[in-house]
């Protein structure tokens, strides 16, 4: 790494030499448009030719995002031929762009539209044919448009780097190019987990979450008491949807909003993670007893099951019986919270909140139907309450209803950040192992937001050894261990999205064009500027682990019995598939 | 993977490790398979994705993106009409729309039967003969629309004679 002399519209810069000059451009304060490069090792097609610059001594014009710096480099953005070609390819991008923007669902995240209004182009300069489009609704999390598709690649990109499924690709040539699954499938019919990180790149309406706030208005129009219940990591996000910075906790006021959208109830999913450790941290102490394999892997994430369907069955038994948080927390507000206030639970309504795309699906299982009603995305959250006309910066800060299932612990909350559930099993486990509290609390080990993290914890003189891992590609050698039979550890938390719940396809987007204000580096930042978020939200609770959740004492005191009871059992746990359908034999 | 034969699943693990020492072996794969069978199913994209750990999103993309490469099995004889530049002011597009009406598919299809899969070329390089017809390997020269019925009829007679 070393530093080298450019300029820039006739100023002096030194900048890194490493970076292209879209990247130098940028650090140096000039917002240079793109629509196909995303981060720095993504995407480097130069597919859009939005980014065109002059640089002195080149051949024609340089598509900056592919293009690196070097010394001495004159680089000019603003020159005749420079604009009029941005222009140009922007253009001729929206000739074949279905331009509802009004109706679109990207309305006021479309990065098309930024680019557009930058470029200034103009409407009508290449009119004429469209290729034909496809519109895939089919599956439960994620909705395709190819007429908003400008080919840019990112989400292809994605599905490859993140998850290392490659599920979307280009297809055909020329003006019939689309990008898709194979034969233009739908994502139900194809081996797709769902988890919405090509949503979360797409710079377009193409590629969105399954909306359901249509069925959460039916269930108020029809009556339903309808009890919301909100994840630890949209607290972690949600202020940016406000124009907040990156990083801003926004738990009180979301839950000020909230009591606002009158709903039955408002309850927090920290204590359906409270009751997942309960139930995850019994089950883990019963296998090391005997009783099943080892490694448990845990089983929160729906992106991650669905990954462990299509891919690796052969390891379901390693897999956690219990339902995700919210999922647990849907059975306890239909059966304990009706039965305690006498509610018929087909009265109830139940709409989580979550950072999460892939939960649409799961919520939609057969082997829990009825648990969970309506799923919506911290974005589709953030389209209520600026519906409502609620104004986020006067809110109030508040919390949610203390009614039988309100308490939570510090451990519920970091379950949005990769690591979280291992360290709130482990102050669990820790105690139920040792019959003391760890007197750390923190397992500092498993923090942070690397691909794979190992651990061995010293459970009072027994050594437990841990992985951490997010991201299927980067889960994969953990899983083919696993498989193999050679896995070194007892527990394996595995979450689907990189850096976990708080990068989840649900959470609000990261377009850096669309975020003036923050650093140019945001890309590399924004995971650790949320999951810090969650952290200090941990630090701020009296109680820390799970098991020291009065709600939760109280609800196994009166109802569940203790971890693993067969009430327990009935409603917190749950099944796997091993013979999910691979392509190419769904049709 | 279920739909293949063993003895094509052998022969395309053959053809896969042809290649295994290539940085970029997937044209070459690609290209053996199609001369082989005549197509590239999905089924066979899978298995050579398998085998060479290149997804299949990108397999079929490379299938989808080459004229050259076919999803389907292509028929016994095809009739390739030339729609190169001058063979198409020379009347081609009225030659393929004849034999499209004669053989009751559209270009890209091929006749229930099998027997015969109706193709647009780009340019062969015999723009002296345009407009030029291909029947397998065979070129016919400036032909009419009135032509294309003899064309139909001698791969007819050379089927049953055969």
């Amino acid at each position: 790494m070393a530093l080298v002399n450019i300029s820039i519209e006739g100023q002096h810069y030194q900048v890194d030499d490493s970076l292209t000059v879209l990247e130098a451009c940028r650090e140096c304060g000039y917002n240079v448009p793109s629509l196909c490069s995303f981060h720095h090792d993504e995407c480097s097609l130069a597919s859009c030719r939005v980014c065109l610059v002059e640089v002195k001594g080149a051949k024609g014009l340089v598509a900056s995002c592919a293009y690196p710096v070097n010394e001495g480099m004159e680089i000019t953005i603003s020159s005749p031929k420079a604009v009029e070609a941005r222009r140009t390819s922007v253009e001729l991008i929206l000739s074949n762009h279905r331009k509802n923007c009004l109706q679109c669902p990207k309305e006021g995240h479309c990065e098309l539209l930024k680019v557009a209004e930058m470029v200034g182009a103009r409407d009508g300069m290449y009119e004429g044919e469209m290729s034909e489009a496809t519109l895939d609704e089919l599956a439960p999390a994620l909705v395709r448009d190819t007429s908003k598709c400008i080919l840019c690649g990112r989400c292809v990109e994605r599905c490859k780097k993140a998850q290392g499924i490659s599920i979307l690709g280009f297809e055909n040539r020329g003006f019939n190019t689309i990008v898709s699954p194979i034969e233009n499938r739908s994502f139900a019919t194809s081996p797709c987990i769902q988890c919405g990180q090509c949503v979360n790149v797409c710079p377009t309406g193409a590629l969105m979450e399954h909306s359901e706030i249509d069925k959460v208005d039916a269930a108020f129009k029809a009556g339903k008491k309808v009890i919301v219940q909100v994840a630890p990591a949209v607290r972690s996000a949600i202020a940016e949807e406000f124009g907040e910075p990156i990083g801003t906790n926004g738990t009180g006021k979301m839950f000020a909003a909230l009591h606002r959208l009158g709903f039955y109830r408002v309850f927090d999913t920290n204590f359906g993670a409270d009751l997942t450790i309960m139930e995850e941290a019994n089950e883990l102490l019963e296998r090391i007893k005997g009783k099943g394999v080892l490694p448990q892997i845990t089983s929160c994430s729906p992106g991650w099951i669905n990954y462990l369907e299509y891919y690796y069955p052969e390891i379901i038994p390693h897999v956690s019986t219990c339902k995700s948080p919210h999922m647990m927390q849907g059975a306890t507000i239909k059966s304990y919270f009706a039965e305690k206030h006498e509610i018929d639970p087909k009265d109830i309504f139940v709409v989580s909140i979550m950072p999460c795309v892939a939960k649409k699906y799961e919520r939609q299982r057969s082997q829990m139907p009825d648990d969970v009603d309506a799923v919506l995305t911290t974005r589709e959250l953030a389209k209520l309450i600026k519906r409502a006309g609620i104004n986020w910066n006067k809110l109030p800060e508040e919390g949610p209803d203390m009614d039988l299932l309100g308490e939570y612990s510090g451990a519920g909350v970091i379950f949005g950040v990769t690591g979280g559930v291992m360290e709130a099993a482990l102050r669990t486990a820790y105690y139920w192992m040792t019959g003391k509290e760890y007197a750390a609390i923190n397992f500092t080990e498993v923090r942070g937001l690397e691909g794979v993290k190992e651990a061995t914890v010293d459970f009072d003189g027994t050594p437990v050894s841990v992985a951490v891992t997010s991201g299927m590609k980067n889960a994969k050698p953990l899983l083919e261990q696993v498989k193999a039979g050679t896995s070194p550890y007892a527990f394996i938390e595995v979450m689907c999205c990189p850096g976990g719940c708080i990068n989840g396809g649900g959470q609000p987007y990261v377009h850096p064009l669309l975020l003036p204000d923050e650093e140019p580096d945001i890309l590399d930042t924004y995971c650790a500027k949320r999951s810090a978020v969650l952290y200090s939200e941990d630090e701020r609770q009296a109680v820390r682990q799970s098991h020291n959740n009065p709600d939760i004492q109280k609800l196994y005191s009166e109802y569940l019995g203790k971890p693993g009871s067969e009430k327990a059992e009935e409603l917190l746990h749950t099944s796997y598939v091993s013979d999910r359908a691979k392509w190419p034999d769904v049709k | 993977m279920t739909h293949l034969q063993p003895s094509a699943v052998k022969q395309i693990t053959e053809i896969c490790n042809r290649y295994k020492d290539e940085p970029t072996p997937l044209m070459m794969i690609l290209s053996d398979i199609q001369k082989e069978y005549g197509y590239i199913p999905p089924e066979v994209q899978e298995l050579v994705s398998s085998l060479t750990g290149v997804p299949v999103s990108e397999i079929y993309g490379v299938v989808t993106f080459y004229s050259f490469f076919s999803l389907t099995p292509k028929g016994k004889y095809v009739i390739g009409v030339c729609l190169g530049t001058a063979c198409y002011v020379k009347g081609a597009q009225l030659v393929l729309d004849k034999f499209s009406e004669l053989l009751g598919i559209e270009p890209g299809q091929t006749t229930e039967d099998g027997l015969i899969t109706l193709d647009i070329l780009r340019c062969v390089g015999a723009c002296a003969l345009a407009p030029a017809v291909r029947v397998n390997d065979k070129v016919h020269p400036q032909v009419k629309p009135s032509m294309c019925q003899t064309i139909i009829d001698e791969i007819k007679k050379a089927e049953v004679s055969a």
